[in-house]
């Protein structure tokens, strides 16, 4: 069901999935650890392929690890204009007038709401 | 004649209330498509309304008089209230037109940034990641559209929470949201009732696009949590901003929040009523702009001696 959902999605949304997992994680990453950090919607060949592809990109390295290769994100040149746009865009005052921000700013009474509102169930 | 001007320049006040109402009660790309339209319909008929107040006072002064080749003095109400009335208007109106030009400038310089940024060099797909300790994301409208996440966000959430996070800025980029707002922002900018409107039509864009990461992951429940848990975390995380005073009701965050818990919006006719009176205030105020437009073109064309009274 899931694999056939993920079948279907573009190869740069899967990149993106792998090297957000690979970020999170904060230490290299096997593509089974991967796998994992991914909450299992995709095959570990599938996995596999895709690191391969960001090797080749080299968007990150890799380095031996028992059989077969753990991988890391590099911080590159790419990384660096990332960055720098990103403090461009956060110097602008009103930078979310063009960006629509994930989450606003919450006031004290959201934050109480917000735990009352995930209580049930988790957290 | 000053009735028919007054109508564009008051029914803006309407326009808040109307819309946190479209905002509860229509799905939100149908709140967020009428919203706009009408703040940007109310924001240019207002605009127009100043206009013609400054004109009729214009041509009320010897010299503008002359220059119009009024052979005639201009019929109008009375002097008592089109000179104010006149110099009111300039005012207000070199105060749009500076915060305007501002704005404009301000968000072309950031689109022209992100898209010069956004292209270059190979990426994981449409991701863009920064090493930051404060958790933030943001959709990057340009070509190709990117998605910009910090190191702090991606390690706040679980994996399937990045895709309901991931598919939220998507929806802001296929939406074409950016669009939204910078016409909210530049209507917030015509007139001082429309600006509460503009976080109306924000929250909007956000829910629009929490429907479709929702509906995109096929799970209502990890898209709330998903995106209480970035809140939560970015609370947690001192920011250089200025925190907001307290507001009275819940903010943006814990509405989206709610709404995704409590189920699907169902399609039904609730929002008709609230959408009729979006189209009747953006009618009325075109109706009433253009009636005095053409009142104060034929008075004119009486002064100019082209015409009978």
């Amino acid at each position: 069901m899931t694999d056939a959902r993920d079948a279907r999605r573009p190869a740069g949304e899967l990149e993106a999935s792998v090297m957000a997992a690979l970020w999170a994680a904060g230490a290299p990453q096997t593509p089974g650890q991967v796998q994992l950090g991914l909450g299992g919607g995709l095959a570990r060949t599938t996995v596999t392929t895709i690191l391969t592809r960001l090797h080749d990109k080299g968007v990150v390295d890799r380095r031996r690890q028992g059989r077969g290769y753990a991988y890391f994100p590099v911080q590159d040149a790419q990384g660096l204009t990332a960055r720098r746009m990103h403090t461009e865009l956060d110097r602008d005052d009103d930078r979310e007038t063009v960006l629509a921000r994930f989450v606003a700013q919450l006031s004290p009474g959201d934050e109480r709401i917000l735990r009352d509102l995930l209580e049930p169930g988790d957290q | 004649m000053t009735a028919l001007l007054l109508l564009p320049l008051l029914l803006p006040c309407a326009l808040p209330p109307l819309a946190r109402r479209a905002n509860d009660r229509l799905p939100p790309v149908a709140a967020l498509w009428a919203v706009t339209a009408c703040a940007v319909v109310l924001a240019g008929c207002s605009l127009a309304a100043l206009g013609l107040c400054l004109l009729t006072g214009l041509l009320e002064l010897p010299l503008f008089a002359a220059l119009g080749e009024l052979i005639h003095p201009l019929r109008t109400g009375s002097d008592l209230l089109v000179l104010p009335a006149a110099a009111v208007s300039v005012g207000a109106l070199a105060l749009c037109a500076w915060t305007l030009a501002r704005s404009v400038l301000r968000q072309a310089r950031a689109f022209r940034t992100a898209r010069t940024e956004a292209g270059r060099g190979p990426a994981a797909g449409d991701l863009c990641v920064v090493e930051s300790v404060r958790p933030d994301a943001y959709a990057l409208p340009g070509r190709p559209h990117r998605i910009v996440v910090t190191t702090a966000m991606l390690r706040c959430l679980d994996g399937p929470e990045r895709e309901a996070l991931f598919a939220h800025e998507r929806a802001h980029n296929q939406g074409g949201h950016h669009y939204f707002l910078a016409a909210a922002e530049l209507a917030a900018h015509c007139h001082p009732a429309l600006r509460p409107v503009r976080d109306c039509i924000r929250l909007a864009a956000e829910r629009a696009a929490d429907e479709a990461a929702a509906d995109r992951v096929g799970d209502r429940r990890l898209t709330a949590r998903a995106i209480a848990r970035a809140a939560l975390a970015a609370q947690a995380e001192p920011s250089g901003r200025p925190a907001f005073a307290a507001a009275a009701t819940a903010g943006p965050v814990p509405q989206r929040v709610r709404a995704l818990l409590t189920g699907a919006p169902a399609p039904g006719r609730a929002g008709r009523p609230v959408a009729a009176l979006l189209l009747v205030c953006a009618v009325v105020s075109s109706g009433a702009s253009a009636t005095a437009l053409a009142d104060v073109h034929h008075r004119v064309e009486v002064a100019q001696g082209d015409q009978r009274p």
